[in-house]
């Protein structure tokens, strides 16, 4: 995949009196476009990742009450994951999420689709745990899929920050 | 790596009022008394929530006998920072294959720009 222009930041907050992590994202994009590339399944396998892992949608009804299902591999290791879509709106979508490796965790999803206009669209993901211990595994998942390009140099960019 | 330490760290901090003591900490050492001095609360309450922080490795207390100052384990939080700035990291990986993916989607859409943006690329 083509290298594309950092022009924007995810944010990121861990909330520290509810298990949730909340994350803010701008696109080039319209609200509808965005809604596309996350209910359609060969555009939504292209970008879920994580890098240099190929991922094979099982089951996808992005409706409400529909389902999800799918695999990421890397290696001949595959990381599987499932849920439910709870509810799908044109600009919104609130759905379940499990990682088959800890079946019966379950993380409550909420996108919001916020159109700013000129064709731009502000992302906003919600992830609700149901333990800090689930969220805090969550956050530290980065180590468990190996996704380890980087890590140097941001070790040395959080070296800067303080 | 220290997952459970972190773990016990952001659930520690979960807590308003051990929040704010680790705030006042940042500020410099202070005994438990100095701690429970602002709040509605015994210096045992205060105690409690001390183990708590301390438990977490959050904060650490001295063995000098008689004040037993509190101090802030500035290290922990470094630790915190880096696995949320990892975490964000990631995503922020994922979004820019979404951008690229975004892009493509405007491409099929409209085959002139497409055709454009290839030239411009090349």
């Amino acid at each position: 995949m083509t290298t594309t222009s950092s022009r924007y930041q995810v944010s990121i907050e861990a909330d520290p009196t509810v298990p949730i992590i909340r994350m803010t994202r701008d696109f080039d994009a319209t609200p509808a476009e965005l809604m596309r590339a996350h209910t359609d399944p060969e555009l939504f396998a292209r970008w879920v990742g994580p890098n240099g892992m190929e991922t094979e949608i099982l089951d996808w009804d992005a409706t409400t009450g529909g389902r999800w299902r799918y695999v990421a591999r890397r290696d001949g290791v595959e990381f599987g994951f499932h849920g439910c879509f709870h509810e799908v709106s044109d600009e919104s979508i609130v759905q379940t999420f499990t990682f088959d490796g800890q079946r019966g965790d379950v993380a409550l999803q909420t996108l919001r689709f916020e159109d700013l206009g000129d064709g731009r669209t502000r992302l906003h993901a919600q992830s609700l745990v149901d333990s800090f211990e689930g969220r805090d595994q969550w956050l530290a998942s980065g180590m468990e899929t190996g996704v380890d390009e980087g890590y140097a140099k941001l070790d040395a960019l959080v070296a800067e920050l303080r | 790596m220290a997952s459970e330490q972190l773990s016990r760290a952001f659930a520690a901090l979960a807590d308003p009022t051990r929040r704010d003591m680790v705030a006042r900490l940042a500020g410099g050492d202070a005994t438990v008394g100095e701690l429970a001095d602002p709040y509605d609360v015994s210096v045992q309450a205060v105690s409690k929530h001390i183990k708590v922080l301390t438990d977490a490795g959050l904060v650490s207390q001295s063995k000098d006998a008689q004040r037993r100052p509190c101090h802030l384990e500035a290290e922990v939080f470094d630790l915190m920072t880096k696995w949320i700035e990892r975490y964000r990291h990631q995503a922020q990986e994922r979004y820019e294959r979404l951008d690229a993916v975004l892009a493509d989607m405007r491409g099929d859409e409209r085959p002139t720009d497409h055709h454009l943006e290839q030239g411009a690329a090349s």
